[in-house]
Protein backbone atom coordinates (compact mmCIF):
# COMPACT_ATOMS: atom_id res chain seq x y z
CA UNK A 1 0.00 0.00 0.00
CA UNK A 2 3.23 2.56 0.04
CA UNK A 3 3.15 5.20 -2.12
CA UNK A 4 6.21 7.35 -3.32
CA UNK A 5 6.05 11.34 -2.93
CA UNK A 6 7.88 14.18 -3.52
CA UNK A 7 7.46 16.50 -1.27
CA UNK A 8 10.06 19.98 -0.95
CA UNK A 9 10.72 21.13 2.78
CA UNK A 10 12.59 24.41 2.92
CA UNK A 11 13.10 24.38 -0.82
CA UNK A 12 14.96 21.05 -0.67
CA UNK A 13 13.02 18.14 -2.73
CA UNK A 14 12.36 14.62 -1.10
CA UNK A 15 11.44 11.87 -2.57
CA UNK A 16 9.53 9.35 -0.31
CA UNK A 17 7.74 5.79 0.10
CA UNK A 18 4.84 6.29 2.68
CA UNK A 19 1.91 4.71 3.79
CA UNK A 20 -1.05 6.48 3.36
CA UNK A 21 -1.99 6.71 7.09
CA UNK A 22 1.37 8.20 8.02
CA UNK A 23 0.83 12.34 9.15
CA UNK A 24 2.93 14.72 7.74
CA UNK A 25 4.16 15.80 11.23
CA UNK A 26 5.73 12.42 11.84
CA UNK A 27 7.14 12.57 7.96
CA UNK A 28 8.75 15.79 8.97
CA UNK A 29 9.89 14.98 12.07
CA UNK A 30 10.87 11.16 11.78
CA UNK A 31 11.88 10.51 8.41
CA UNK A 32 13.25 14.01 7.25
CA UNK A 33 14.10 14.79 11.02
CA UNK A 34 13.64 18.13 11.28
CA UNK A 35 12.52 18.17 15.17
CA UNK A 36 11.53 22.15 15.40
CA UNK A 37 8.15 21.02 14.18
CA UNK A 38 5.67 19.71 17.55
CA UNK A 39 3.54 17.42 18.10
CA UNK A 40 1.52 18.76 21.50
CA UNK A 41 -2.11 18.08 21.56
CA UNK A 42 -2.41 15.95 18.73
CA UNK A 43 -6.10 16.75 17.56
CA UNK A 44 -5.74 20.23 15.80
CA UNK A 45 -6.15 22.07 18.87
CA UNK A 46 -2.70 23.81 20.14
CA UNK A 47 -0.63 24.56 16.97
CA UNK A 48 2.25 23.39 17.92
CA UNK A 49 3.22 21.48 14.68
CA UNK A 50 2.02 24.17 12.38
CA UNK A 51 3.89 24.07 9.05
CA UNK A 52 3.16 26.35 5.72
CA UNK A 53 1.75 24.05 2.77
CA UNK A 54 2.28 26.01 -0.17
CA UNK A 55 2.23 29.38 1.82
CA UNK A 56 -0.49 28.41 3.99
CA UNK A 57 -0.46 27.48 7.42
CA UNK A 58 -1.68 24.43 8.74
CA UNK A 59 -1.84 21.80 10.95
CA UNK A 60 0.71 19.13 10.30
CA UNK A 61 -0.78 16.75 12.73
CA UNK A 62 -4.39 16.64 10.80
CA UNK A 63 -3.21 16.42 7.35
CA UNK A 64 -2.21 13.47 5.31
CA UNK A 65 1.88 13.22 4.09
CA UNK A 66 0.36 12.03 0.98
CA UNK A 67 -1.47 15.14 1.08
CA UNK A 68 1.60 16.82 0.20
CA UNK A 69 2.78 14.94 -2.40
CA UNK A 70 3.99 17.69 -4.98
CA UNK A 71 3.78 20.69 -2.60
CA UNK A 72 6.01 23.16 -0.73
CA UNK A 73 6.08 22.57 2.87
CA UNK A 74 8.04 25.63 4.67
CA UNK A 75 8.86 24.27 8.70
CA UNK A 76 10.77 26.88 11.28
CA UNK A 77 14.33 25.26 10.72
CA UNK A 78 13.95 27.38 7.03
CA UNK A 79 13.54 30.46 8.84
CA UNK A 80 16.76 31.72 9.58
CA UNK A 81 19.27 32.40 6.41
CA UNK A 82 23.32 33.17 6.52
CA UNK A 83 22.50 36.47 7.44
CA UNK A 84 20.83 35.86 10.77
CA UNK A 85 17.50 35.10 12.26
CA UNK A 86 14.11 36.00 10.73
CA UNK A 87 12.39 39.17 12.17
CA UNK A 88 10.23 36.91 13.92
CA UNK A 89 12.32 34.49 15.46
CA UNK A 90 14.40 38.32 16.14
CA UNK A 91 11.17 39.42 17.69
CA UNK A 92 10.75 36.71 19.75
CA UNK A 93 14.35 36.86 21.36
CA UNK A 94 14.41 40.80 21.76
CA UNK A 95 10.66 40.60 23.57
CA UNK A 96 10.67 37.16 25.62
CA UNK A 97 8.13 35.86 23.77
CA UNK A 98 8.74 32.04 24.68
CA UNK A 99 9.98 30.57 28.19
CA UNK A 100 9.41 26.83 27.14
CA UNK A 101 9.80 27.32 23.47
CA UNK A 102 7.23 24.42 23.00
CA UNK A 103 4.67 26.67 21.06
CA UNK A 104 6.96 28.65 19.23
CA UNK A 105 7.81 27.20 16.10
CA UNK A 106 4.10 27.09 15.59
CA UNK A 107 3.61 30.62 16.83
CA UNK A 108 6.59 31.49 14.19
CA UNK A 109 5.13 30.03 11.29
CA UNK A 110 1.89 31.10 11.81
CA UNK A 111 2.82 34.63 12.33
CA UNK A 112 4.85 34.00 9.16
CA UNK A 113 1.27 33.54 7.27
CA UNK A 114 -0.28 36.16 9.05
CA UNK A 115 2.53 38.91 8.17
CA UNK A 116 2.83 38.09 4.63
CA UNK A 117 -1.42 38.58 4.13
CA UNK A 118 -1.69 41.50 6.82
CA UNK A 119 2.05 43.52 7.14
CA UNK A 120 0.42 45.96 9.55
CA UNK A 121 -1.79 43.69 11.87
CA UNK A 122 -3.47 45.23 14.62
CA UNK A 123 -3.16 43.88 17.88
CA UNK A 124 -6.36 42.56 17.70
CA UNK A 125 -5.69 41.13 14.64
CA UNK A 126 -2.94 39.53 15.74
CA UNK A 127 -4.48 38.12 18.59
CA UNK A 128 -7.06 36.71 16.82
CA UNK A 129 -4.32 35.55 13.80
CA UNK A 130 -2.89 33.46 16.99
CA UNK A 131 -6.08 32.34 18.49
CA UNK A 132 -5.40 28.60 17.09
CA UNK A 133 -1.66 28.55 18.65
CA UNK A 134 -1.80 27.73 22.54
CA UNK A 135 0.97 28.76 24.68
CA UNK A 136 0.98 27.99 28.58
CA UNK A 137 3.78 29.87 29.43
CA UNK A 138 3.66 33.84 28.45
CA UNK A 139 -0.03 35.09 28.47
CA UNK A 140 0.82 35.91 24.88
CA UNK A 141 1.43 39.63 25.77
CA UNK A 142 5.09 39.08 24.91
CA UNK A 143 4.36 37.28 21.69
CA UNK A 144 1.78 39.94 20.53
CA UNK A 145 4.77 42.02 20.75
CA UNK A 146 7.28 40.05 18.93
CA UNK A 147 4.89 40.06 16.02
CA UNK A 148 4.46 43.44 16.64
CA UNK A 149 8.06 43.82 16.49
CA UNK A 150 8.66 42.05 12.91
CA UNK A 151 5.96 43.90 11.47
CA UNK A 152 7.64 47.07 12.24
CA UNK A 153 11.08 45.64 11.11
CA UNK A 154 9.91 43.94 8.31
CA UNK A 155 8.16 47.22 6.77
CA UNK A 156 11.59 49.37 7.92
CA UNK A 157 9.78 51.29 10.65
CA UNK A 158 11.40 51.79 13.99
CA UNK A 159 10.65 48.60 16.21
CA UNK A 160 8.92 49.29 19.20
CA UNK A 161 10.17 49.09 22.73
CA UNK A 162 11.45 45.51 24.08
CA UNK A 163 11.20 46.24 27.65
CA UNK A 164 9.21 42.91 28.72
CA UNK A 165 6.11 42.73 30.09
CA UNK A 166 5.53 41.17 33.27
CA UNK A 167 2.34 40.66 35.04
CA UNK B 1 -1.88 8.69 16.95
CA UNK B 2 -2.39 7.24 13.25
CA UNK B 3 -5.40 6.11 11.64
CA UNK B 4 -5.74 2.53 10.76
CA UNK B 5 -4.27 1.08 7.42
CA UNK B 6 -6.33 2.36 3.99
CA UNK B 7 -5.81 2.82 0.60
CA UNK B 8 -5.89 6.58 -1.28
CA UNK B 9 -6.52 8.06 -4.28
CA UNK B 10 -6.39 11.59 -5.50
CA UNK B 11 -8.11 10.95 -8.41
CA UNK B 12 -7.88 14.54 -11.30
CA UNK B 13 -11.75 14.67 -12.15
CA UNK B 14 -14.53 14.05 -10.86
CA UNK B 15 -15.78 10.98 -13.35
CA UNK B 16 -12.59 9.07 -12.01
CA UNK B 17 -13.93 9.90 -8.66
CA UNK B 18 -17.48 8.41 -9.61
CA UNK B 19 -16.12 5.20 -10.28
CA UNK B 20 -13.32 4.87 -7.57
CA UNK B 21 -16.53 5.25 -5.45
CA UNK B 22 -18.55 2.81 -7.61
CA UNK B 23 -15.84 0.38 -7.31
CA UNK B 24 -15.34 0.76 -3.10
CA UNK B 25 -18.81 1.70 -2.22
CA UNK B 26 -19.31 2.70 1.10
CA UNK B 27 -15.99 1.22 2.47
CA UNK B 28 -14.81 4.79 0.82
CA UNK B 29 -14.75 8.03 1.70
CA UNK B 30 -14.64 11.78 0.08
CA UNK B 31 -11.39 13.66 1.54
CA UNK B 32 -11.90 17.34 1.41
CA UNK B 33 -10.40 19.40 4.03
CA UNK B 34 -10.02 16.72 6.32
CA UNK B 35 -10.55 17.99 9.22
CA UNK B 36 -13.34 16.68 10.66
CA UNK B 37 -12.61 12.77 9.07
CA UNK B 38 -8.63 12.53 9.70
CA UNK B 39 -9.18 13.47 13.44
CA UNK B 40 -12.01 11.18 13.52
CA UNK B 41 -10.12 8.03 12.11
CA UNK B 42 -7.12 8.98 14.33
CA UNK B 43 -9.69 8.77 17.53
CA UNK B 44 -10.47 5.56 15.47
CA UNK B 45 -13.76 7.17 15.39
CA UNK B 46 -14.09 6.05 11.54
CA UNK B 47 -11.91 3.48 9.57
CA UNK B 48 -12.44 3.53 6.00
CA UNK B 49 -10.80 0.91 3.94
CA UNK B 50 -10.50 3.80 1.25
CA UNK B 51 -10.33 7.29 0.96
CA UNK B 52 -10.47 9.38 -2.03
CA UNK B 53 -9.21 13.02 -1.67
CA UNK B 54 -11.07 15.54 -4.40
CA UNK B 55 -8.61 17.81 -3.69
CA UNK B 56 -6.95 17.54 -7.32
CA UNK B 57 -10.12 18.16 -8.84
CA UNK B 58 -10.45 21.32 -10.45
CA UNK B 59 -13.40 23.90 -10.93
CA UNK B 60 -14.53 22.95 -7.16
CA UNK B 61 -13.74 26.03 -5.34
CA UNK B 62 -15.71 28.75 -6.25
CA UNK B 63 -18.12 32.11 -4.83
CA UNK B 64 -20.10 33.31 -7.80
CA UNK B 65 -23.50 34.87 -8.18
CA UNK B 66 -24.98 33.30 -11.12
CA UNK B 67 -28.69 32.48 -11.77
CA UNK B 68 -30.23 34.29 -8.95
CA UNK B 69 -27.90 32.33 -6.84
CA UNK B 70 -25.05 32.51 -4.35
CA UNK B 71 -22.85 29.69 -5.52
CA UNK B 72 -20.36 28.06 -3.14
CA UNK B 73 -18.40 25.36 -4.77
CA UNK B 74 -17.92 22.46 -2.43
CA UNK B 75 -13.82 22.57 -1.97
CA UNK B 76 -13.76 26.44 -1.36
CA UNK B 77 -12.04 27.07 2.06
CA UNK B 78 -13.40 28.49 5.22
CA UNK B 79 -10.91 31.17 4.72
CA UNK B 80 -11.83 31.81 1.16
CA UNK B 81 -15.11 33.05 2.39
CA UNK B 82 -13.18 35.23 5.02
CA UNK B 83 -11.59 37.32 2.56
CA UNK B 84 -13.99 36.92 -0.38
CA UNK B 85 -15.31 40.46 -1.84
CA UNK B 86 -18.59 39.85 -2.30
CA UNK B 87 -19.35 37.74 0.81
CA UNK B 88 -17.73 41.31 3.14
CA UNK B 89 -20.46 43.36 0.79
CA UNK B 90 -23.46 41.17 0.74
CA UNK B 91 -23.14 38.26 2.46
CA UNK B 92 -21.82 39.01 6.45
CA UNK B 93 -23.66 35.97 7.99
CA UNK B 94 -20.67 33.98 6.45
CA UNK B 95 -18.21 36.78 8.14
CA UNK B 96 -20.04 35.60 11.67
CA UNK B 97 -20.07 32.65 11.06
CA UNK B 98 -16.45 31.71 9.71
CA UNK B 99 -14.58 33.59 11.79
CA UNK B 100 -15.70 31.62 14.50
CA UNK B 101 -15.05 27.99 12.79
CA UNK B 102 -12.40 26.64 14.42
CA UNK B 103 -8.98 28.78 14.10
CA UNK B 104 -7.32 30.19 11.27
CA UNK B 105 -5.09 26.96 10.29
CA UNK B 106 -8.05 24.93 10.41
CA UNK B 107 -9.84 27.22 8.44
CA UNK B 108 -7.27 27.55 5.48
CA UNK B 109 -7.80 23.20 5.43
CA UNK B 110 -11.43 22.91 6.12
CA UNK B 111 -13.92 23.46 3.39
CA UNK B 112 -17.65 24.47 3.05
CA UNK B 113 -18.61 21.29 1.51
CA UNK B 114 -17.05 19.29 3.75
CA UNK B 115 -18.71 20.94 6.79
CA UNK B 116 -22.47 20.56 5.80
CA UNK B 117 -21.65 16.77 4.52
CA UNK B 118 -20.09 15.79 7.31
CA UNK B 119 -23.54 16.14 8.43
CA UNK B 120 -22.67 17.36 12.10
CA UNK B 121 -25.83 19.45 13.93
CA UNK B 122 -22.55 20.79 15.93
CA UNK B 123 -20.82 22.34 12.64
CA UNK B 124 -21.99 25.74 11.77
CA UNK B 125 -22.75 26.14 8.16
CA UNK B 126 -26.13 23.99 8.46
CA UNK B 127 -28.09 26.51 10.40
CA UNK B 128 -26.50 29.25 8.31
CA UNK B 129 -27.72 27.18 5.19
CA UNK B 130 -30.85 26.83 7.10
CA UNK B 131 -31.44 30.36 8.14
CA UNK B 132 -30.72 31.21 3.80
CA UNK B 133 -32.63 28.31 2.56
CA UNK B 134 -29.42 26.66 0.83
CA UNK B 135 -30.46 24.15 -1.93
CA UNK B 136 -27.14 20.93 -2.49
CA UNK B 137 -26.04 20.04 -5.51
CA UNK B 138 -25.21 16.32 -5.20
CA UNK B 139 -23.36 14.82 -8.03
CA UNK B 140 -22.92 11.26 -9.18
CA UNK B 141 -21.93 9.25 -12.58
CA UNK B 142 -25.74 9.70 -13.15
CA UNK B 143 -25.99 13.58 -13.55
CA UNK B 144 -26.59 16.04 -10.73
CA UNK B 145 -29.67 16.33 -8.54
CA UNK B 146 -30.51 19.26 -6.28
CA UNK B 147 -31.54 18.91 -2.92
CA UNK B 148 -33.33 21.32 -0.29
CA UNK B 149 -31.26 21.94 3.07
CA UNK B 150 -34.25 21.10 4.46
CA UNK B 151 -34.53 17.74 3.41
CA UNK B 152 -30.51 17.08 3.59
CA UNK B 153 -29.80 16.50 6.73
CA UNK B 154 -31.11 12.86 7.66
CA UNK B 155 -29.85 11.94 11.17
CA UNK B 156 -26.21 12.25 12.99
CA UNK B 157 -23.55 12.17 10.39
CA UNK B 158 -26.09 11.11 7.95
CA UNK B 159 -27.10 12.91 4.83
CA UNK B 160 -29.04 12.78 1.64
CA UNK B 161 -25.14 12.22 0.07
CA UNK B 162 -25.58 8.25 -1.14
CA UNK B 163 -22.30 6.27 -1.15
CA UNK B 164 -21.67 6.46 -5.26
CA UNK B 165 -22.42 10.70 -4.86
CA UNK B 166 -20.24 13.77 -3.97
CA UNK B 167 -21.53 17.09 -2.30
CA UNK B 168 -20.36 19.28 -5.51
CA UNK B 169 -22.24 22.80 -4.88
CA UNK B 170 -24.07 24.78 -1.89
CA UNK B 171 -27.05 27.53 -3.76
CA UNK B 172 -28.18 29.83 -2.04
CA UNK B 173 -31.28 32.11 -3.48
CA UNK B 174 -29.42 35.76 -3.59
CA UNK B 175 -31.96 37.90 -0.92
CA UNK B 176 -34.00 40.51 -2.09
CA UNK B 177 -33.14 43.97 -1.00
CA UNK B 178 -34.34 44.97 2.50
CA UNK B 179 -32.36 41.89 3.46
CA UNK B 180 -30.21 41.23 6.51
CA UNK B 181 -28.69 38.27 8.06
CA UNK B 182 -26.43 37.22 11.05
CA UNK B 183 -25.11 34.34 13.01
CA UNK B 184 -23.22 34.14 16.57
CA UNK B 185 -22.62 30.80 18.38
CA UNK B 186 -21.84 30.88 22.33
CA UNK B 187 -18.69 28.96 22.77
CA UNK B 188 -16.38 28.18 25.39
CA UNK B 189 -13.14 29.70 23.68
CA UNK B 190 -11.63 29.87 20.42
CA UNK B 191 -12.23 26.78 18.71
CA UNK B 192 -14.84 24.94 20.26
CA UNK B 193 -18.02 23.67 19.36
CA UNK B 194 -21.16 25.82 19.61
CA UNK B 195 -22.83 25.74 23.03
CA UNK B 196 -25.27 26.60 20.73
CA UNK B 197 -25.77 28.92 18.05
CA UNK B 198 -28.61 31.07 15.87
CA UNK B 199 -28.46 32.05 12.69
CA UNK B 200 -30.66 34.23 10.98
CA UNK B 201 -31.91 35.60 7.87
CA UNK B 202 -35.04 38.28 7.43
CA UNK B 203 -36.43 40.45 4.74
CA UNK B 204 -37.94 43.39 5.41
CA UNK B 205 -40.32 45.54 3.18
CA UNK B 206 -40.58 49.14 2.84
CA UNK B 207 -43.30 49.25 5.66
CA UNK B 208 -41.12 47.22 7.69
CA UNK B 209 -43.02 43.93 7.07
CA UNK B 210 -41.18 40.77 7.58
CA UNK B 211 -41.53 39.18 4.32
CA UNK B 212 -39.16 36.25 4.82
CA UNK B 213 -37.75 34.85 8.17
CA UNK B 214 -35.22 32.16 8.00
CA UNK B 215 -34.21 30.79 11.56
CA UNK B 216 -31.47 27.57 11.90
CA UNK B 217 -30.28 26.12 15.28
CA UNK B 218 -26.80 24.81 15.71
CA UNK B 219 -26.04 22.29 18.46
CA UNK B 220 -28.66 21.83 19.93
CA UNK B 221 -30.77 19.00 17.96
CA UNK B 222 -29.62 15.65 16.68
CA UNK B 223 -29.61 17.21 13.31
CA UNK B 224 -29.34 21.11 11.70
CA UNK B 225 -32.57 22.63 12.83
CA UNK B 226 -35.13 25.07 11.35
CA UNK B 227 -36.98 27.34 14.29
CA UNK B 228 -40.24 26.77 12.29
CA UNK B 229 -42.35 28.38 14.67
CA UNK B 230 -40.54 31.29 15.69
CA UNK B 231 -40.19 32.03 11.67
CA UNK B 232 -44.15 31.70 11.52
CA UNK B 233 -44.33 34.72 14.22
CA UNK B 234 -42.22 36.55 12.29
CA UNK B 235 -43.30 36.52 9.05
CA UNK B 236 -45.82 38.27 7.89
CA UNK B 237 -45.72 40.87 10.66
CA UNK B 238 -44.24 43.77 11.37
CA UNK B 239 -41.56 43.11 13.88
CA UNK B 240 -41.86 44.47 17.53
CA UNK B 241 -40.48 43.81 21.01
CA UNK B 242 -43.42 41.41 21.25
CA UNK B 243 -42.97 39.35 18.48
CA UNK B 244 -39.46 39.05 18.61
CA UNK B 245 -39.53 37.42 22.22
CA UNK B 246 -42.05 35.02 20.88
CA UNK B 247 -39.59 33.92 18.14
CA UNK B 248 -36.89 33.92 21.11
CA UNK B 249 -39.39 31.87 23.44
CA UNK B 250 -40.66 29.41 20.46
CA UNK B 251 -36.80 28.64 19.58
CA UNK B 252 -35.93 27.65 23.01
CA UNK B 253 -38.98 25.60 23.34
CA UNK B 254 -38.28 23.52 20.53
CA UNK B 255 -35.05 22.69 20.24
CA UNK B 256 -33.59 19.00 21.67
CA UNK B 257 -30.52 20.32 23.43
CA UNK B 258 -28.83 17.58 25.06
CA UNK B 259 -26.61 18.32 28.59
CA UNK B 260 -23.16 17.95 28.38
CA UNK B 261 -19.91 19.41 29.80
CA UNK B 262 -20.83 22.81 27.62
CA UNK B 263 -24.12 23.36 29.52
CA UNK B 264 -27.13 21.27 30.81
CA UNK B 265 -30.21 21.18 28.77
CA UNK B 266 -32.03 24.36 30.38
CA UNK B 267 -28.93 26.58 30.49
CA UNK B 268 -28.55 25.05 26.38
CA UNK B 269 -32.21 26.45 26.17
CA UNK B 270 -31.97 29.93 27.57
CA UNK B 271 -29.04 30.44 25.42
CA UNK B 272 -30.80 29.81 22.50
CA UNK B 273 -33.44 32.51 23.45
CA UNK B 274 -31.34 34.94 23.97
CA UNK B 275 -29.40 34.38 20.51
CA UNK B 276 -31.95 34.31 18.38
CA UNK B 277 -33.50 37.76 19.99
CA UNK B 278 -30.28 39.22 19.69
CA UNK B 279 -29.78 37.84 16.11
CA UNK B 280 -32.78 39.00 14.47
CA UNK B 281 -31.97 42.62 16.02
CA UNK B 282 -28.92 42.25 14.10
CA UNK B 283 -30.41 41.33 11.09
CA UNK B 284 -32.98 43.67 11.51
CA UNK B 285 -30.41 46.23 11.73
CA UNK B 286 -28.08 44.81 9.15
CA UNK B 287 -31.47 45.17 6.92
CA UNK B 288 -32.26 48.42 7.29
CA UNK B 289 -28.76 49.60 6.18
CA UNK B 290 -27.19 49.61 10.31
CA UNK B 291 -23.53 48.49 9.98
CA UNK B 292 -23.13 46.61 12.49
CA UNK B 293 -19.91 44.51 13.18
Amino acid sequence: MKKQITISVNGEKHSLEVEPRELLVHIIRERLRLTGTHIGCDTTSCGACTILLNGKSVKSCTVLAIQADGKEVSTVEGMATAEGLHPLQEGFKENHGLHCGFCTPGMLMRAKELLEHNPNPTEEEIRWGISGNLCRCTGYNNIVKAIQYASAKMQGRETPSTEPEFV
Amino acid sequence: MIPAPFDYAAPGTLEEAFSLLEQHGDEAKILAGGHSLIPMMKLRFASPEFLIDINNIPGLSYIKEEDGYLKIGALTREAELETSKIVHTKYPIFLDATKLIADPQVRNMGTIGGNIAHGDAANDHPAVMMAMRAEVVISSAEGQRVVPIDEFFYGFYMTAVQPNEILTEIRIPVPGPGTGSAYHKLERKVGDYATAGVAVQLTLDKDGVCTYAGIGLTNVNPTPMRAARSEEVLAGHKLDEERIGLAGQYASEDCNPSSDLRGDEDYKRAVVKVLTKRMINKAIERAKGIVTS
